[in-house]
């Protein structure tokens, strides 16, 4: 198993209230799948991701990452398993303001032992591999958002990670955008790479080869799924989901983003029917 | 992680925001530019009181008479001539450590040649006077004891009333009026510049003692022959403080005076004077580069405001870099070094403000300066010191930053 999560809890203390973000997540992740977690808001999924991340350490339970029980290393432990074995894909890309998108890739590279001289090739190649090979010296105000995403993309491969982290990569990117991004992430991981990503959205999700549901802290489903190219569901896959979206979600005020990404399903409803 | 990728960090982050970077090095550059320009400005004025001593000789002591400085104005009634020309001469003849002793009356005056005439000071002396101030004459002659015992009407002028009553022609066997008093120019002093008050040294004329006394001050002071001042000259390397010893035992022998009594005149060594006149502008300078360096302490703060507002703004980058692989020492480092690097190069800029300042100073105000390459190192060492003092706050506080709580900051 590439992860392993026994009894991981997290709880934050506001005061005098405490917030029990994790009750017990044991989970196991085996190298080369594609997992996508969902849930509603609130539910976990980006404590549970910052955690896998080792941005965080957790109140209580075990996380093994390969063969290295990470739960308890010190915070520059922390910062070289982070270098070394993980890549990050940010919802708002997080890249560095005025700067190109080769330096922006290279940045992890500052950080590892790789002599200096080969930074720019990585950067290069895996530029190249989001397929950027044109937009070296662009800054990121110089490129459209899925661009800039691929660039993000691009950044968390540059140190060859073994596990790719995406907290809701597509939630900041139109609906075509969102797919030629999974589209990138689901050739990745058909190379190999393990990925674990969180999103709101089904046909998101519908790119992932098991989707995890968090709810309340708690890992309430765990189901494989078939994973489809180009984002394109079969009907009968498609009608549950969207029955669910109107008629469960909806009437509980799930929130405003996720509403207005629902209608085009609203849209196709009567298509389906 | 190497420095030299820390560096460019450094340099892209404050190249981003070049406005408030130059601001931000203001504080710096306008503290080390005030500091060397002001220890350029007390090394130069020491330097020029160093080469006065030198224009002045080093090894003269004055005698002045005890009326010269009591009772307000030199000459003034009720007050008593205290030294002689006798003790003058008894001084260079039975003082072992002096070389010479020149006595002087000083009087001022118009000088007047045809039409031109020119205010000026004029000393009644002997030949000894020009070997105390080891003064040359460069055209003519000087005058010989002779003509001092002859009260002859002869005079040697400097540079400056040469030129103002002469111009280009030569002075030489003309006929100068001192209160009415015709003298012939027979010799012209070598030039000898400003004296440490600013005086003009070459703004003088020179006279036997006799002819000054008898002819030019008048009867007054015709009785005795009383002087206002004594020039000494002590031998070379003999000690200072033992030649005025010994002149003082002299002076007090010849004017009886009892051990209870007060020396009746007064006895000043020129180069402790310009030693004190030296040591206070010295302190002065200090004291202006110690303000100045409040502007660098002032800079030093503006540096840690900006850091601090830096580490600010760029939470989500701090934790962007954490999430990567940044260690804390990393992004230590990233901070101190851009805050280190904001003052040197404040610094820098500073000291060439600073070296150019201190020309433009020595070239307006025509103030000596001279640049102290100590200074210098010592400004660019300061720098660096408040880079990393000021620096250290804010970068510590980068460096702590919890990585999930950074990437989370809005
Ligand atoms: N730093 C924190 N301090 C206190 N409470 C927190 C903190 N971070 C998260 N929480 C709480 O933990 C719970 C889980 O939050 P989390 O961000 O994991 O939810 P999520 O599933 O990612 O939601 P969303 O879909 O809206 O992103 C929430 O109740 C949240 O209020
Ligand atoms: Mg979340």
């Amino acid at each position: 198993m590439l992860i392993q999560t026994v009894n991981l809890t997290k709880a934050y203390s506001l005061g005098h209230q405490v917030v029990h973000a994790l009750q017990g997540v044991s989970l196991n992740i085996a190298a080369g799948e594609f997992v996508a977690v969902m849930g509603p808001s609130g539910s976990g999924k980006s404590t549970f991701m910052n955690l896998l991340g080792c941005l965080d350490r957790p109140t209580a339970g075990d996380y093994r990452l390969g063969h290295e029980e990470v739960s308890q290393l010190s915070s520059d432990e922390l910062a070289a398993v982070r270098n070394r074995k993980i890549g990050f894909v940010f919802q708002h890309f997080n890249l560095l303001a005025r700067t190109s998108a080769l330096d922006n890739v290279a940045l992890p590279l500052l950080y590892s032992p790789l002599p200096p001289q080969e930074h720019a090739e990585r950067a290069r190649r895996c530029l190249a591999q989001v397929g950027l090979a044109d937009r070296f010296n662009h800054h990121p105000t110089q490129l459209s958002g899925g661009q800039q995403q691929r660039v993000a993309i691009a950044r968390a491969l540059v140190n060859d990670p073994i596990l790719v982290l995406a907290d809701e990569p597509t939630g900041a990117l139109d609906s075509q955008t969102s797919v030629d991004i999974m589209n990138l992430l689901q050739s990745l991981n058909r190379k190999g790479m393990t990925i674990v990503l969180v999103t709101h959205e089904h046909d998101v999700a519908a790119f992932a080869s098991r989707i995890v549901t968090f709810r309340d802290g708690r890992v309430i489903e765990d189901s494989l799924n078939t994973p489809n190219d180009h984002g394109n569901m079969p009907p009968q896959i498609m009608k549950p989901f969207v029955l669910s979206m109107i008629f469960v979600r909806r009437p509980k005020g799930v929130g405003k983003k996720q509403g207005s990404q629902y209608l085009p399903f609203g849209s196709c409803l009567e298509a389906i029917l | 992680m190497r420095l030299t990728a820390i560096l460019r960090i450094a340099l892209h982050a404050l190249r981003i925001n070049k406005m408030r970077s130059a601001l931000t090095m203001l504080g710096i550059v306008i503290g080390v530019a005030a500091v060397i320009i002001m220890i350029a400005i007390g090394n130069g004025a020491s330097a020029k009181v160093e080469d006065q001593v030198r224009s002045l000789g080093s090894n003269i002591i004055l005698i002045l008479s005890g009326s010269a400085l009591s009772g307000g104005a030199k000459g003034g009634s009720g007050s008593q001539p205290t030294i002689f020309e006798e003790d003058a001469t008894a001084l260079s003849k039975e003082a072992s450590l002096i070389q010479a002793a020149a006595p002087t009356l000083r009087g001022s005056g118009q000088v007047i040649f045809g039409n031109a005439n020119w205010s000026t000071t004029f000393y009644g002396t002997t030949p000894d006077y020009l070997e105390v101030r080891e003064w040359n004459v460069i055209e003519g002659r000087a005058f010989e004891a002779f003509e001092v015992q002859g009260a002859a009407k002869v005079a040697l002028i400097g540079q400056t009333v040469a030129k103002n009553l002469f111009g280009d022609t030569s002075p030489l066997d003309q006929i100068i009026r001192i209160r009415k008093t015709p003298l012939t120019v027979i010799g012209v002093l070598d030039r000898k510049g400003q004296s440490m008050m600013g005086q003009d040294q070459d703004d003088i004329v020179l006279m036997p003692i006799s002819t000054a006394r008898n002819r030019v001050l008048g009867a007054t002071q015709a009785r005795s022959k009383s002087v206002g001042s004594i020039m000494v000259k002590v031998r070379p390397n003999e000690d200072m403080a033992a030649a005025e010893a010994e002149l003082r035992t002299l002076l007090r022998q010849r004017h009886r005076l009892q051990p209870e009594q007060d020396d009746d005149f007064f006895v000043r060594n020129l180069s402790e004077i310009l030693e004190a006149q030296e040591a206070a502008s010295k302190v002065m300078a200090m004291l202006l580069a110690a303000v100045a360096s409040v502007s660098l302490l002032v800079g030093g703060i503006g540096i840690m405001n900006i850091m601090l507002v830096s580490v600010t703004e760029r939470t989500r980058e701090i934790g962007l870099r954490m999430a990567v692989g940044a260690k804390r020492q990393d992004i230590l480092a990233q901070f101190l070094i851009e805050a280190v690097t904001l003052s040197l190069i404040g610094g820098l800029i500073g000291i060439l403000l600073g070296i150019g300042g201190a020309f433009l100073v020595g070239a307006l105000a025509e103030w000596p300066t001279r640049l102290s390459s100590m200074a210098i190192v010592l400004a660019i060492g300061f720098s660096a010191t408040v880079g990393v003092f000021f620096g250290f706050y804010p970068a510590k506080k980068a460096s702590q930053l919890l990585p999930i709580e950074a990437l989370r900051y809005e």
